[in-house]
């Protein structure tokens, strides 16, 4: 138990936090307008890749430092 | 002019992602220098010789004991994480069942000894993939080769005995486990294979190098052949009955290539995605495949190659590559003089910029690495629950409830897992797209 798996835990609520929103945004879009499904799925899995990638470099900095 | 500049900045940053990528792994040379050691390559049998920056942390445990201690057999040391580790690295010998491997051809190069052509059956390897032989200083200590750190060990074939190790602390405060084989009464320290990332998640540069076909690069290799077998006649018939309904096994292939296409290419690069297509398609085939074959728990299959950093670092920088070399006027403009910003603020957004198109690549290596190795450890800890209980409650009873509570959760992860290959393949296909496109976009305001 040390400070790299508190931060490693920190990251996991961060990218949490940011998915979890892309996903309730999502939804409430599509709902809002289904015709436009397919370009909101990619928005969604673009930014869904930028916030792991963000997390995963927390991560692995923390394992590592 | 347009066209030589270009290529220019694209060798400036690349340079830069070689900087970024590169291993300062000089600082562990020095310490394993032969002429050293030759003076107490004879002394007594305890530690014969160690490296320079380990020796001082070593001392507080150097009445211990001369050899390190052999590895437990005891199930109560059971130890999930260690397991787990041990699964997904890299090995040179493939264990397919209770004493038999499969050998793979070994090439080791040592500076001062050669190259050494062999396979990993001369090893005589036994079980826990330790070998039982010393072959002209070369041992297996699970799976893996590692050289004894000493010049007057005899070349040609020396019973070696079980190896033991050692748990030590490097200067930089690291955890580290060193390896001691013994041979005729004497304990040899042993030496892993170099690796070029300063140490970071190896022990940096050692004695000897490993370009063996291993464990990995067998996998590679045999995807290859599958890829190629399966993709051949689809590929082909593309050229040969072009707009005709396919047949055969590119029926499987189809829906896969034209979504890559129409879904992956054309939305994200443009008009001119013909171009890029084979990368994608690659690349998308590839991981894909590697993927799915580390998802097979036996013999073919059984390997991290995807779920190695190196490999996805190799893809990770071929992706770049494309990147910087395609990248037009307009890219490198908003790169290094991202237009309509005050001058001064240049001073701080081009380093920020600069970054940026490192860090990309960057994230793309560790994504792929990260989920696949992710995966790999949650599916062998699901495994070791079954250890774990009966460690706790005795074989029987303990056994039971950790073979109720593993299967399930391993055949959900599996499943889990399925669809991570599906999308770590799919989002590196997807990402490379995205930095293609915004590398060879038009100008338009």
């Amino acid at each position: 138990m040390n400070l790299a798996t508190i931060g490693a835990g920190l990251a996991a609520i961060g990218a949490g936090l940011g998915i979890g929103l892309i996903g309730s945004k999502a939804a409430e879009a599509i709902a809002r307008q289904p015709e436009a499904t397919g370009d909101i799925r990619g928005i969604v899995i673009l930014t869904a890749a930028l916030i792991e990638g963000a997390a995963l470099v927390a991560m692995v900095l923390s394992f590592f430092v | 002019m347009k066209v030589s500049r270009k290529y220019i900045f694209a060798l400036i940053i690349s340079a830069f992602g070689a900087v970024a990528f590169a291993q300062q792994g000089t600082e562990h040379n020095h310490t394993h220098g032969e002429g050293d050691h030759h003076d107490h390559a004879h002394e007594a049998p305890a530690k014969a010789q160690q490296p320079a920056n380990a020796a001082h942390a070593h001392e507080e445990e150097a009445d211990q004991g001369a050899c390190g201690h052999p590895a437990s057999e005891d199930p109560k040391d059971f130890n999930a994480g260690e397991t787990a580790i041990h699964h997904i690295a890299d090995v040179n010998a493939i264990h397919i069942y209770g004493d038999t491997y499969f050998h793979l051809p070994c090439i080791l190069y040592a500076p001062n000894h050669g190259w050494k052509l062999t396979s990993t059956s001369v090893f005589k390897v036994h079980h826990h993939g330790n070998g039982t032989v010393a072959k002209d200083g070369y041992v297996l200590v699970h799976g893996s080769i590692m050289r004894i750190q000493d010049a007057a060990f005899p070349m040609g074939e020396v019973a070696v005995s079980e190896p033991t190790h050692d748990e030590v602390k490097t200067a930089k405060g690291k955890d580290k486990t060193i390896y001691y084989v013994q041979a005729n009464g004497v304990c040899y320290m042993l030496d892993a294979k170099t690796t070029l990332d300063g140490g970071l998640m190896g022990g940096g540069i050692t004695s000897f190098y490993d370009f063996s076909i291993t464990r990995n690069v067998f996998t590679m290799l045999l995807t290859f052949l599958l890829l190629f077998l399966l993709l051949r006649s689809a590929a082909k018939a593309y050229t040969s009955r072009p707009g005709q309904a396919p047949k055969g096994i590119q029926n499987f292939f189809e829906p896969f290539i034209t979504f890559i296409r129409d879904d992956v290419a054309k939305p994200n690069i443009g008009p001119n995605y013909e171009r890029y297509m084979p990368y994608l398609l690659s690349s998308f085939f590839f991981i894909l495949g590697l993927n799915l074959i580390g998802q097979i728990p036996f013999f073919p299959g059984s390997a991290n190659v995807t779920g190695n950093i190196s490999v996805t670092m190799v893809l990770a920088i071929i992706t770049f590559l494309i990147v910087s070399f395609s990248g037009n006027a307009n890219y490198w403009r908003h790169i290094f003089m991202m237009p309509g910003v005050p001058k001064p603020l240049l001073i701080i957004l081009t380093p920020v910029e600069v970054l940026g198109a490192i860090l990309k690549p960057f994230t793309l290596m560790l994504r792929l690495f990260a989920n696949i190795t992710a995966g790999h450890i949650v599916i062998i800890s699901f495994v070791s629950l079954i250890f774990i209980f009966t460690n706790k409650f005795g074989v029987g009873t303990g056994t039971a409830i950790g073979a109720a509570a593993s299967i399930p959760l391993t055949l959900f992860m599996m499943a889990l897992e399925l669809l991570v290959a599906l999308l770590q393949a799919f989002i590196f296909t997807m990402l490379s797209a995205t930095y293609i496109g915004s590398a060879i976009e038009e100008h338009h305001h």
